[in-house]
């Protein structure tokens, strides 16, 4: 075997060790130090949210539910739970953010 | 010197925007009210200006036949008498409501909110009525209940006919109080995305679901309100509550700085339109 198709070979095993360490990593399920670290990010972006004055109930609705699934011993969903509050949390930040000019486009004058 | 011309000039000319855009920032309550009720006025040019306090039934003929027909026995009557009793019954300290009201708190709906210079905030009907009560020993009424629904419903009907006359007085805080107000009802919010003016300004008249929208305009006037939707009688403040939650944001608490301004500026744009409430909705 030449040094280029040591090399080669090298390579394709390197690949395939990757894909494979990343189809584990999203098959993985998830801990509960994942759910924890996500609802940490999720109560704190709704935290931000209420300090300006614009939650969203839909967030308090996902974090309840992340709560939920987690006390059953359900990971998986809490975690997506808790990201999904995460998302809605900073979708209502950008919309308490744009909304502090945007309104006047609506004004009657 | 061409130089110093062009410069003076120039500043000049800037400093001329500069002040055309702060006097074009600058709040005009009086050319905003009457701009506000214009736009109402062309959009429905069969509706009479008095008529807009009446919501839907202003815009949809066989809403309005149904009201009528239920105005025989109107279903805010029980909270009519419950308010009037309630009214007159003295505190345990032997005084009443009256005591706390200019007039003896009849006839005064029109003037409320009111832009207190010495708290320097918008006091609305409801908040002026839990602090008579907490003034005389007594606790506060819930502001989304009934309680505090009968008294505002008494209230506002020995006011009714009367016209809207909420005034901004020449302080810098109140007409902040309106601004604010204003603000606050045009931003959207919630995950619906939804301001005040997305259904009573931009489609005022039109179906959301089952209902009709009323309009912005003299929607205050009708208050409080019995709903069918509710089976029973809604204060301004529970009004403002579950508005923010059909579209799912997050209510801020009943008589906050936000609802009482929000109220403050509602108002003041319907300035001349008489009160109506209590009102009845489906």
């Amino acid at each position: 075997m030449t040094n280029v198709m040591k090399t080669n070979v090298i390579k394709k095993i390197v690949f395939a060790m990757m894909v494979s360490a990343i189809g584990t990593g999203s098959a993985r399920a998830a801990s509960e130090a994942d759910y924890v670290a996500a609802y940490a990010a999720a109560e704190s972006a709704n935290r931000e949210a209420g300090r300006l004055r614009n939650q969203w109930t839909v967030t308090q609705t996902a974090l309840i539910a992340a709560k939920k699934a987690a006390e059953s011993g359900n990971f998986d969903q809490a975690l997506k739970s808790a990201q999904e509050a995460e998302a809605l949390a900073k979708a209502s930040i950008v919309q308490a953010t744009s909304e502090k000019q945007r309104w006047k486009d609506l004004e009657i004058r | 010197m061409t130089v110093l011309r062009l410069a003076l000039g120039l500043g000049f000319a800037l400093g001329l925007v500069a002040s055309g855009v702060a006097a074009a920032d600058k709040t005009d309550p009086v050319t905003e009210a009457k701009a506000f009720q214009q736009f109402f006025v062309k959009k429905f040019p069969k509706v009479a200006f008095d008529d807009f306090v009446n919501g839907p039934y202003s815009m949809n003929e066989d809403m309005r036949r149904q009201w009528e027909d239920k105005e025989q026995f109107p279903p805010y009557e029980f909270a009519l008498e419950a308010g009037k009793e309630m009214f007159g019954k003295p505190f345990k300290n032997g005084k009443t409501y009256a005591d706390c009201f200019p007039n003896g708190g009849i006839g005064i709906r029109q003037t409320y909110p009111y832009f207190d210079d010495k708290e320097g905030k918008v006091i609305t009907l409801e908040l002026a009525l839990n602090r008579c009560r907490e003034a005389n020993g007594e606790q506060p009424y819930s502001y989304v209940k009934d309680e505090m629904a009968a008294l505002t419903v008494y209230m506002a009907y020995t006011s009714r006919g009367k016209r809207f006359e909420i005034k901004i007085p020449d302080d810098p805080r109140a007409l902040d109080a309106y601004e604010k107000g204003k603000e606050y009802f045009y931003t959207r919010r919630g995950q619906l995305n939804f301001s005040c003016a997305s259904c009573h300004v931009q489609s005022p008249g039109e179906r959301i679901r089952a209902e009709i929208l009323a309009p912005a305009l003299g929607i205050l006037n009708a208050m409080p309100i019995y709903r069918s939707e509710w089976s029973g009688m809604g204060t301004i403040s529970r009004r403002f509550v579950t508005c923010n939650s059909q579209t799912r944001a997050v209510p801020v608490e009943p008589q906050s700085d936000e609802y009482r301004n929000l109220e403050y500026y509602l108002s003041y744009v319907s300035n001349g339109l008489p009160v109506s409430g209590p009102g009845a909705r489906p």
